[in-house]
């Protein structure tokens, strides 16, 4: 076997090399690594804690929402029952006015017919004095007789 | 190309593909190949040399263009692929060594991705730019053909002792600076020499035994990553040698390095990060 000078020549190659990569290669690139590694981790980490965040606000969201069924649900009762009350509240009120307008005409009609009644019992009374007065005007003095005809008059 | 030359010998051949460039100072100047055989020591392989640092430019150059452009956001396909490097040399680091330290993991990455890149030169086809090397230096296709070029290019830096040796030494000396860094100078002397056996009479056995078990783990680093590299190159210039039936003998052994090229620097990355830890516990 040889072994030469080439010896020394590899050995100060050897070191220079080394030197070099520990100098201007590892760094840089073990640097980039163990940041991108940080990085990847991080976005792991807000991915999951995204991921939590979307589970509780379905949760909120289904929470809300049976809130706001069961809520609706009151309301829709409420409606109802206000409604069967208002109608019968309207009811109630159509009737009595009802009846109030009836016994309001009752009352006209009655009024009506009083005074109809009254004006004709004067007519009557005015036309039975006149034939009265007509026939007997010839024999009796009406003043005389007029205790007679009030009488009538009363009875008609 | 080894089945019909007149001149060529498989051994020669072989003998060929192993060989390295070199390059050396004599009395005459810059000299290359054959004028080095007496240089010793002082002789170098420019071929590995030229290959690795070529390969670990290539490394540090494409990990540097997405160090710079590194965003937290969505990432390249290619910043992807260094990410995921990056990720899986730091977790090895991290199972494995327990201490703090700011130099393990860039350690580990420029020795996985380095050996794995000159690893891979084992999947080019051994012939491809041995032949491109003679062709351009300007030798003639006879000359190549009967295996006369005198142009060598070994292009697997992994398959020569220096490289390996290169990365362990490295590795060595910072084992002995975390050893000394951790547990000062006394405290990694004290475990050369106080262990296994902490009894004052047996110290001169603990000092030979913890030495050569110290002295093992850079060598048996380089030698495994050699070995195996070396022996899968010398495999892969064996099947160029066989004719037209290389075709499918050469894929399905290139397809078995999809395992040992990956694995191989896998190991040595790992046991580095292993020996490391080792020297800055304190027992």
């Amino acid at each position: 076997m040889n072994i030469n000078a080439t010896l020394i020549g590899e050995s100060i190659a050897f070191f220079f090399f080394v030197f070099f990569t520990m100098k201007y290669v590892w760094p840089q690139i073990n640097n980039a690594i163990e940041a991108r590694q940080k990085q990847i981790e991080e976005g792991l980490a807000a991915s999951e804690q995204a991921e939590q965040d979307l589970e509780l606000a379905k949760k909120e969201a289904t929470k809300k929402l049976k809130e706001a069924k069961s809520e609706a649900a009151a309301i829709i009762e409420q409606a109802k029952k206000r409604e069967a009350l208002i109608i019968e509240e309207a009811a109630g009120k159509a009737r009595s006015e009802s009846e109030k307008i009836l016994a309001q005409g009752q009352a006209e009609l009655e009024a009506e017919r009083n005074r109809a009644r009254a004006e004709l019992r004067q007519q009557v009374a005015a036309l039975a004095v006149a034939g009265a007065e007509k026939i007997i005007a010839r024999s009796i003095d009406a003043k005389a007789q007029a205790d007679i005809l009030d009488q009538l008059v009363e009875e008609l | 190309m080894a089945a019909n030359g007149d001149t060529l010998t498989s051994q020669s051949y072989i003998q060929h593909h192993l060989t390295n460039a070199k390059a050396c100072f004599t009395d005459e100047g810059l000299s290359f190949n054959y004028a080095c055989s007496d240089a010793g020591f002082w002789t170098w392989h420019i071929d590995t040399l030229a290959w690795s640092i070529f390969l670990g430019l290539v490394f540090i150059l494409s990990f540097r263009s997405v160090a710079k452009k590194a965003t937290t956001g969505v990432p390249g396909k290619f910043q992807c692929a260094v990410e995921m490097l990056v990720e899986f040399v730091g977790k090895s680091v991290k199972d494995t060594y327990h201490g703090s330290s700011k130099l393990i993991a860039p350690l580990s990455l420029t020795i996985f991705m380095w050996v794995f890149l000159l690893n891979c030169m084992d999947w080019i086809p051994v012939d491809w730019i041995g032949t491109l090397s003679s062709l351009i230096a300007g030798e003639s296709w006879q000359t190549i053909e009967s295996g006369q070029s005198h142009v060598y290019n070994k292009i697997v830096p992994t398959t020569d002792l220096n490289m390996t040796f290169g990365l362990s030494f490295g590795v060595f000396a910072l084992m002995i600076y975390y050893a000394i860094k951790i547990k000062g100078v006394g405290g990694f002397l004290k475990e050369l020499y106080a262990h296994p056996f902490n009894t004052p009479w047996l110290y001169w056995f603990n000092l030979i035994l913890e030495t050569i078990a110290l002295v093992a783990k850079p060598i048996s680093l380089a030698l495994r990553l050699f070995g195996n590299l070396y022996a899968a190159e010398l495999i892969f210039i064996l099947i160029a040698t066989i004719g037209l039936y290389q075709l499918p003998v050469h894929f399905v052994w290139a397809a078995f390095h999809l395992l040992v090229i990956p694995l191989q620097a896998f190991i040595f990355m790992m046991l580095t990060i292993v020996y490391l830890s080792m020297m800055s516990e304190k027992h």
